[in-house]
């Protein structure tokens, strides 16, 4: 369920040259200052940052452990003793919510990063060696696009229910990169008519080694930005499927199945869903805003500077 | 014109047809129909599971093809979809519960397109000021938002207005009040009240995303020559941003649509979920929950189906938007 932007991608404005650098520069490099140069960017990846780390270190300093109970405390509001409140069971809400935040997080950046690995492959394959290859995988990418990610998802969790958490990875990844390889494709097609990709060609470099030499490196800032958006993506699916059983399982705990078991007391005892659903909105927007700045700063046809 | 909406139509109908019967196959290899009788006590005899799973044509023991073939040639001789584990026709519980889909579906997706679209144009028209950065913090904020936190919001939000008000202001639970009495109209007012909370929950969705792509395509047409030239011709300003602007802004927003309305059902059965409505959306998840197979291959073919209708409306706004195509 990765959002590539279709319409933004479609037209072909030329990079704007702003100023010749005296030395030149590494495309690396260049990049990095352009996306640290805009605000929203600072302020996405730094949120990210913290609250990655945030998830992992905060439970080590918090008194409560993710299984205690307080028999002293049940269903409180949140206190000075338990930031964020207790469940009707005396757990700590806080030291929950991190630990759920922990599997929801680890999801997100292994399926993010692996959907955008699986469109560009395929993707660079249907657009560099064309013919009956290419037909194919657009008609499966096609047909894997009429029933939504989500239904399938529905429809497999017998499967991954069984198994670990590790299988919904599996699974989310698989149903990820379909809109994305579509872009990729395209954008490989007009790559293979350049120069150096034909030379290369008509030097006798194997089809396989100028997808990885020419092609990959020109289309891995889309990637780039897809992996980064396709974190808060994969964070949404997850959610939603755990919130409806579908998802991650008990004993393992998501801010999905927290959510879910939040949200039948969340009128009368607000702290249960509140504070669970507030990180997961403020993570998600940290991912997309880190997205959307890294592809105003790399993408040369998304009209940079344009927000 | 006509010759290209075919041609997609032909193609949407063979990949529908195609992914209901994929679904069927997949479906048939994850749920376990027959589970469901193992480990009673007393044990239910093997012939009366056999003839039950027989009944619904899903007994493991026949081979998965001849059971897919039989669905088939069942669905295009007689139009039904088999019986439900609760042994009602799958064909008759969807003609019941489209409704309720559709009723959601269809409001939301106007409205989530309509405002959507016209929030799009308004921030690319005024690109940063104040209310163009409202819109985009706002659609971002409400795009990293699930549909279901928004929705339980909501109704925490209408729980608190009703006990501050002391009477039910705004009722969310289900479809309808259950034995309300009354005429046509107390009934319609009834359900229209019923449907304010989870068509807003779908709305807004459908509007941060629409109105973001909006607003790309709106900036990219903008900067044209043709623009200027409407303007030098005499055309004011707002007319020739919406005599030429918009409608070539649209063009790429009706593939969009296309893409985009997986996640506007997707969102529409969460909401249904949500809001405990008896719809499609709650006919999939008990479907999996029953290893019902013959109910979520129904409601895989509704989705194909509905996905077909979207995707051939798109390409019959592309069509009508860009003189090319027509040609």
């Amino acid at each position: 369920m990765a959002l590539t932007d279709p319409t933004t991608l479609t037209v072909g404005e030329p990079e704007t040259m702003r100023e010749a650098p005296k030395r030149p520069q590494s495309r690396g490099r260049t990049i990095l200052r352009k996306v640290l140069a805009t605000k929203r960017a600072r302020i996405g990846g730094g949120v990210l940052l913290f609250i990655i780390l945030w998830a992992f270190v905060g439970p080590l300093l918090y008194p409560w452990s993710f299984t205690d109970q307080d028999g002293l405390a049940f269903s409180q509001p949140p206190s000075p003793s338990h930031w964020f409140g207790t469940n009707n069971i005396g757990q700590d809400v806080y030291v929950q919510t991190l630990v759920g935040l922990q599997k929801s997080l680890v999801i997100g950046l292994i399926v993010g990063p692996a959907a955008a690995i699986i469109a560009g492959l395929v993707g660079a394959i249907a657009g560099y060696v064309g013919g009956v290859w290419d037909k194919v995988i657009v008609w499966v990418i096609d047909l894997l696009l009429v029933i939504p990610g989500f239904f399938l998802l529905v429809l497999l969790s017998p499967v991954f229910k069984s198994l670990s958490w590790l299988a919904l990875v599996v699974f989310l990844a698989i149903f990820g990169w379909m809109v994305l390889a579509r872009v990729i494709r395209g954008q490989t097609m007009s790559l293979r008519e350049r120069e150096y990709v034909k030379a290369a060609r008509f030097m006798g470099v194997p089809g396989f080694t100028i997808v990885r030499r020419h092609i990959i490196p020109n289309v891995a800032s889309l990637l780039i930005i897809d992996a980064t958006l396709g974190i808060g993506a994969a964070i949404l699916s997850e959610t939603t499927l755990s919130f409806f059983g579908f998802g991650v399982q008990a004993p393992d705990v998501s801010l999905g199945t927290l959510l879910a078991a939040g949200a039948s007391a969340a009128v009368t005892r607000p702290w249960l869903f509140v504070f669970p659903a507030g990180i997961l909105v403020i993570t998600v927007l940290a991912s997309s805003l880190l997205g959307d700045s890294l592809r105003d700063a790399i993408d040369p046809t998304s009209g940079a500077n344009r927000d | 014109m006509i010759g290209f909406i075919a041609r997609r139509l032909v193609n949407y109908l063979f990949l529908s047809a195609i992914a209901t019967m994929l679904g069927y196959v997949l479906v048939s290899m994850t749920l376990q129909p027959a589970a469901r009788f193992l480990g009673k006590n007393p044990p239910v005899p093997q012939s009366s599971i056999d003839l039950a799973l027989d009944k619904m044509g899903v007994n493991p023991n026949v081979p998965l093809l001849e059971r897919l073939w039989d669905w088939v040639v069942q669905l295009v001789t007689t139009g039904s979809l088999g019986v439900s584990t609760r042994g009602t026709q799958v064909t008759a519980d969807i003609i019941e519960r489209s409704g309720t889909s559709l009723r959601l579906l269809i409001i939301g997706t106007i409205l989530g397109a309509v405002i959507g679209v016209a929030l799009g144009v308004w921030g690319a028209v005024r690109q940063y000021r104040a209310s163009d950065q409202i819109i985009t913090y706002s659609s971002f904020t409400i795009l990293a938002t699930p549909v279901f936190v928004i929705g339980v919001v909501l109704m925490i939000l209408a729980t608190s207005l009703n006990q501050a008000v002391g009477t039910n202001v705004i009722n969310f639970t289900g479809e309808y009040t259950a034995g309300l009495q009354g005429g046509f109209w107390t009934q319609f007012g009834d359900r229209i009240m019923h449907l304010l909370l989870p068509t807003i929950t779908l709305t807004v969705g459908a509007v941060a995303s629409y109105s973001r792509y909006q607003r790309s395509a709106m900036l990219d047409v903008m900067s044209a020559d043709y623009i200027r030239t409407a303007r030098s011709k005499g055309r004011t300003r707002g007319s020739a941003i919406i005599r030429h602007g918009v409608r070539v802004a649209l063009i790429p927003m009706s593939t969009f649509f296309a893409y985009s309305f997986g996640l506007i059902l997707t969102g529409a059965s969460v909401t249904e979920n949500v809001f405990s409505w008896h719809g499609m959306g709650e006919y999939l998840l008990t479907s999996v929950s029953n290893a019902d197979i013959n109910a979520a291959t129904g409601t895989i073919l509704f989705t194909s189906i509905l996905v077909l209708i979207a995707g051939t409306l798109s390409d019959v706004i592309y069509a009508a938007l860009d003189p090319r195509v027509r040609v």
